[in-house]
């Protein structure tokens, strides 16, 4: 199947980092170990990677989470991690932003602030990226229910600081589908919320040409309990429902596939983590070629982020987490991914501190640069046993793909909705989330430090304090923008957004950029949304 | 503090728990779990769900009658919200104990038991500590 040569001509023809590929004993090493006829990266099916040379020629992006307080807290650390020479943003937003409410909105109390940074409107948005150039920063933001919003605001900025919107690159996480299987995080009911993700996909595409407008993220499907399978599957399967819905709206496939991108977790068990990953790109490989008709290599190659696994972490012994941090990341970098965020030893506590954030930006670093595993592309491919439990998760993935085939009479868009509407997602992940429970309780599966290996004198951790100020800073300013803007532009861009909602074939992102231009708040405008789409509930049950 | 309700005192009824998330956060692992775990216990569970309000909560203890209320907090709003569900409870006229559960700091939980929260469960916690907390809070020692 696979070509020596062609391989050596795309890892030749690959710029090179130009550090020595040797051991450290001065062994020299090729850039893919295997059988002439075999496989390898950076061709098809791309089990081995999505690029010939990988980590020869880039490193995956250190891309590390952020955000606390107010937008102008945040703009410090953007800026601190700028100067230290991070290589992107990435953006947390607050409870109340990511749930789409106001600041100022009775559900926001005790809120504001509080998990992330707060976004009202435009202005926040102004004050978050103030100083920094969104023609050369590449910017993470996310957020799901109003990710359509946020974006706008990002334009918003970037229009009102002469920046093309050509040349704004990032990424968006909008992936609503494991919002309601997983995150919860979700504000519209499924069907209205698929025309806001492919409104997005579609004037990505026609604008955005260097943006990702989808983070297709099995991490919060494994955080809520799945299994490893499980996060395979129903992550690949809400892409491939993300695919299907932007081909009903006209999209050619290999005019948004390659700007697709995934989100998956590195969890404990470590040989499993590499070969999900691996499983992941030969399923999409396949599915997009042969389902999808897509015929660019682009839309081929699986992408990915890989965040360690939160749930892993524990609030016993904290500094232990350093050790599980380092193991999991590994394991991320084994698998091939593009970019990596680590989480910090004290997360089970709070939010992380700025010693314990530099300690897991750290922890890349030295697998980076002292552990030598970058120099081999797919370094486990071919040992029986990776490979073994490859082809096991494969076959489980393609076990739900079937049933959910099934459920939505041989659509993945209908199945996939189908389980969410009757809550089948959400019952699988809660029966592994109990048998793991299960397990941990019974001492089958030892925690250390949780059901093995305690200390009675668990050492206290100072935790990141965040000044409840924050919360009143962020009501007067709101109260700021509120009084200066111009009323009746505002409810003129309002009614046209919640007029243009109930145009199913209208792209509501001219209409979002408009609003916040007039700037109306995230509440406002999801309330506009609300009275065309109506809300969503999930059936109640544990 | 004895908080048993007289119909409890015989230790023959279930205790009635309500359990749900406050606030916006959506993190259900834990609720969830538990929440089998104390069904799995012998007691009755009403599971509220996501996005309750404190005064949400106070409507469903006194309809439901329940025993204990359970509320979940992932988002660092403990410290507003914990005492607010305390607060709502008690304006309604209930006395029903209220046991907190997720991410709170140690530093944060005196403040919580000041506020009147009669107990934290963090992280880590076993089946058995969870099922005795509830109990005990409920002051029925063992009557589920």
């Amino acid at each position: 199947m696979g070509e020596r040569s062609v391989w050596e001509k795309a890892a030749g023809a690959a710029p090179d980092r130009g550090r020595p590929a040797e051991t450290m004993s001065g062994l020299p090493l090729d850039g893919v170990y295997g059988p002439d006829g075999g496989e390898f990266p950076g061709q098809w099916p791309y089990t081995r990677g999505p690029y010939a040379s990988m980590y020869r020629s880039r490193l995956w992006t250190m891309r590390q989470f952020a955000g606390f307080g107010t937008a102008a807290d945040t703009n410090q650390r953007f800026r601190e991690l700028l100067r230290s020479g991070g290589d992107g943003l990435s953006t947390a937003f607050d409870m109340p932003t990511l749930m789409g409410r106001d600041s100022d909105d009775p559900l926001a109390l005790g809120e504001v602030g509080r998990a992330g940074v707060a976004v009202d409107t435009l202005a926040d948005m102004q004050t978050l990226f103030d100083g920094i150039d969104l023609g050369t920063v590449s910017t993470s933001m996310t957020i799901n229910s109003p990710a359509p919003i946020l974006l706008a605001m990002y334009i918003g900025v970037a229009d009102g600081t002469g920046v093309d919107r050509s040349r704004l690159g990032g990424t968006l996480q909008n992936d609503i589908l494991k919002e309601y299987q997983a995150q919860k995080e979700f504000i519209f009911p499924p069907r209205p919320s698929m025309r806001l993700v492919t409104d997005v996909i579609r004037f990505a595409t026609a604008e955005l040409p260097r943006w990702h407008p989808v983070s297709i993220s099995g991490y919060h499907i494994r955080e809520a309990g799945s299994t490893a399978a499980q996060e395979l599957a129903f992550t690949l399967a809400n892409g491939f429902a993300y695919v299907e819905a932007a081909r009903t709206a006209g999209l050619d496939v290999d005019a948004f596939g390659p700007r697709l991108s995934f989100f998956f977790n590195a969890h404990i068990d470590f040989f499993e983590e590499i070969a999900k990953y691996r499983a992941a790109r030969r399923i999409w490989a396949r599915w997009m070629r042969d389902r999808y008709a897509a015929s660019d290599p682009r839309s081929l190659q699986l992408r990915f982020h890989t965040q360690t696994a939160g749930v892993s972490l524990t609030a016993q012994q904290p500094e232990v987490n350093l050790a599980r941090v380092a193991i999991e990341a590994l394991a991320a970098v084994l698998g091939g991914t593009q970019s990596l965020h680590t989480d910090s030893y004290d997360e089970a506590l709070a939010l992380p501190t700025e010693k314990a954030a530099r300690l897991a930006l750290r922890t890349q670093q030295v697998i980076a640069e002292e552990t030598g595993v970058v120099h081999v592309a797919d370094p486990l491919g071919g040992s029986w046993f990776i490979e073994d439990l490859t082809d096991r998760l494969e076959a489980e993935a393609e076990a739900v793909f079937a049933r959910l085939e099934e459920m939505g009479a041989g659509s993945m868009l209908n199945g996939v909705i189908a389980g969410i509407e009757d809550g089948w997602f959400q019952a699988e992940i809660a029966d592994a989330a109990f048998a793991f429970q299960a397990k941990v309780n019974s001492g089958q599966w030892v925690m250390v430090g949780v059901n093995g290996y305690r200390d009675e004198d668990d050492s206290e951790l100072p935790t990141l304090y965040i000044d409840p100020g924050v919360e009143k800073a962020q009501l007067d300013s709101l109260g700021e923008v509120k009084s200066n803007r111009d009323a009746a532009a505002v409810e003129a861009a309002l009614a046209r957004v919640s007029r243009e909602a109930a145009q199913s074939e209208v792209n509501l992102m001219p209409a979002l950029i408009d609003a916040v231009h007039a700037y109306a708040t995230v509440g406002e405008i999801v309330s506009s949304l609300e009275a065309v789409f109506g809300t969503w509930t999930e059936p109640s049950r544990a | 503090m004895d908080r048993a309700k007289p119909g409890l005192s015989a230790g023959r009824l279930p205790l009635r728990v309500l359990v749900c998330k406050v606030g916006l956060d959506g993190h259900d692992r834990g609720i969830k779990v538990v929440a089998r775990i104390l069904r799995d216990a012998g007691m009755e569970v009403i599971y509220a769900g996501l996005r309750q309000s404190p005064a949400s909560i106070a409507a469903t203890s006194a309809q439901e009658d329940v025993d204990v209320v359970g509320v979940s907090m992932h988002n660092g709003a403990h410290l507003t919200l914990a005492p607010a569900v305390v607060q709502a409870l008690r304006d309604a006229g209930l006395d029903t104990p209220v046991v907190v559960g997720g991410i709170v700091p140690e530093v944060d939980r005196p403040r919580l038991f000041g506020a009147g929260v009669a107990a934290v469960l963090g992280p880590g916690a076993s089946n058995e500590e969870v099922v005795e907390t509830v109990r005990a809070a409920a002051g029925t020692g063992g009557g589920a």
